[in-house]
């Protein structure tokens, strides 16, 4: 009884410290992504089985690979192919030294497994649930839980990426000098897109922590391996300053509270602050360090720093031209200049982001603040009809009556 | 005067052929090939769509997506068949030119990549 808890334990631990390090390895050793991913599950499942009866090895992850070179062996053999049995010959000629496959001793090759799985040939979708399956180890089930979609559909588009890997022949590898600072803006994408997803996923509840928090540690990861990359330490700083604020954000009844609205004891002050020491070493200015500086600014004791804010949001929409930075930045206008300057920063927008919530609430928030009731009004029942979720339409419906009253 | 044959079909019809259906197909490209003799310079199955990466490439910046080239406004032009090691080179060849190309692995039939 007492191993068993020891093993469960220990197999979760070894899971959450070793899968990526582990597969990325195994997937270097047979270069074959979809071989080292069943066999090091099959490790996984025998490890459950062998450290209950017998007890946790003294280093578990040196026993889960050798056990999974030996399961993808295994696999090798039993689908003999023409092709199988040259690589079976090449690893037979290395067998010999299994005993003593250490994988501490070999090079790190988990960013090639990132940059594989963010393959800007792989569709974004596909992108993310690999990143989630391959690099951060969740089952299917709950990749597809998280996304909210049918598990067998989320079996389907793993299945489908994967096939396109190896069909394709996407190469296991960081990208050359030329390319890298492209595709890790596309793996940042990745890491940002499941953070955002678990903030503002569509649905009733508001904050799906767990997808957040994966993403704050794959942040963290690739912040590991890229230690001198300004907008890898950016995009993780503004995860955790955004994550920081998790408990303020909604009230008893799941609804959203706004940020100068926030009971700033709720903030987590530790995360602010190692966030803050992400960004304080100068680094050229990308997006991500920009919109890292700007969450920072609305962290500081006094409340938000808008006229900084709007300084930097300036920056933003010069670096990006995106309409959501141009939206954003009309509201830091507005707090840090006034109501109307915001409100013309706004002009053509409409055009540009067409059927978003978000511009309509914003519109009709500067126009109250201008005293134009009616307008204001008109535009917020336009953004109610336009909500993403039930939360944020309540929201909007409660600022509707109290400016009736 | 050479000239390139591009076939054209529905994936699914090809995925749900029986295999009287896919003999059928098979012999007709036997019957082809004997028939252009030294003439075939080359020729080759392509895997399915989904297995295509689109690169779009103007003014030097590439764009590269998931999935087939699927405008209609403009038309194929013409195709390399090249020989390069993974998906990676393939795409580096195909960002030298400006315009839009589909790179789509070649069906490997001899077993060893």
């Amino acid at each position: 009884m007492r191993h068993a808890l020891n093993s469960a334990r220990a197999i979760e631990a070894a899971y959450r410290a070793d899968w990526a390090r582990l597969l990325s390895l195994l997937a270097r050793r047979f270069d074959d992504l979809d071989l080292a991913e069943d066999a090091l599950a099959d490790a996984f499942a025998s490890a459950a089985r062998a450290w209950d009866a017998g007890g946790v090895p003294e280093r578990p992850s040196a026993w889960l690979m050798r056990a999974a070179i030996r399961k993808a062996i295994d696999r090798l053999r039993r689908s003999a192919t023409a092709n199988n049995a040259r690589r079976l010959l090449v690893i037979d000629a290395e067998d010999g030294c299994m005993d003593t496959v250490d994988p501490d001793t070999l090079p790190d090759e988990r960013l090639a497994l990132i940059f594989t799985c963010c393959h800007p040939a792989l569709a974004r979708e596909a992108q993310v649930a690999l990143t989630l399956r391959l690099v951060v180890g969740l089952a299917t089930p709950e990749i597809a839980r998280l996304f909210l979609v049918a598990e067998p559909s989320m079996a389907a588009r793993l299945t489908r990426a994967k096939r396109k890997i190896a069909a394709a022949r996407i190469p296991f590898r960081e990208p050359e000098p030329a390319e890298r600072a492209e595709r890790r803006d596309g793996v940042l994408a990745v890491i940002y897109l499941l953070f955002t997803e678990g903030y503002a996923g569509s649905g009733a509840t508001l904050i799906r922590t767990a997808l957040a928090e994966e993403a704050i540690r794959l942040g963290g990861l690739l912040h590991m391996l890229m230690p001198g990359d300004g907008e890898v330490a950016a995009l993780l700083a503004l995860m955790m300053l955004q994550h920081a604020r998790r408990f303020a954000r909604v009230d008893e009844d799941g609804a959203l509270i706004l940020l100068k609205d926030q009971d700033r004891d709720l903030w987590q002050d530790d995360e602010i602050a190692a966030a803050r020491a992400l960004i304080a070493t100068p680094a050229p200015e990308g997006s991500y360090r920009l919109q890292a500086l700007i969450a920072a600014a609305h962290c500081t004791a006094e409340g938000s720093d808008w006229p900084t804010i709007a300084a930097l949001y300036a920056r933003l929409d010069a670096l990006t031209g995106s309409p959501v930075v141009r939206l954003n930045r009309a509201v830091a206008v507005a707090e840090a200049v006034h109501p109307a300057a915001g409100l013309a920063l706004l002009e053509g927008l409409d055009d540009r982001l067409g059927d978003h919530a978000r511009l309509a609430l914003v519109r009709g928030e500067l126009f109250a603040r201008t005293g134009r009731t009616g307008d204001a009004i008109a535009a917020l029942r336009q953004a109610a009809t336009q909500a993403a979720n039930m939360v944020e339409r309540r929201h909007i419906e409660a600022r509707i009556a109290a400016l009736r009253d | 005067m050479k000239y390139a044959l591009l076939i054209y079909g529905k994936e699914s019809d090809w995925a749900n052929a029986s295999p009287d259906e896919m003999t059928a197909i098979f012999a007709e490209h036997g019957r082809l090939s004997d028939a252009l003799g030294e003439r075939n310079l080359a020729g080759e199955e392509l895997d399915l769509t989904t297995t295509a990466t689109t690169v779009r490439t103007t003014n030097g910046q590439s764009i590269v997506t998931d999935g087939p080239f699927a405008e209609t406004v403009e038309h194929l032009g013409g195709f390399y068949l090249i020989e390069a090691a993974d998906l990676d080179e393939a795409l580096g060849f195909a960002r030298m030119l400006s315009g839009t190309v589909e790179v789509r692995p070649v069906v490997n039939h001899c077993g060893t990549p």
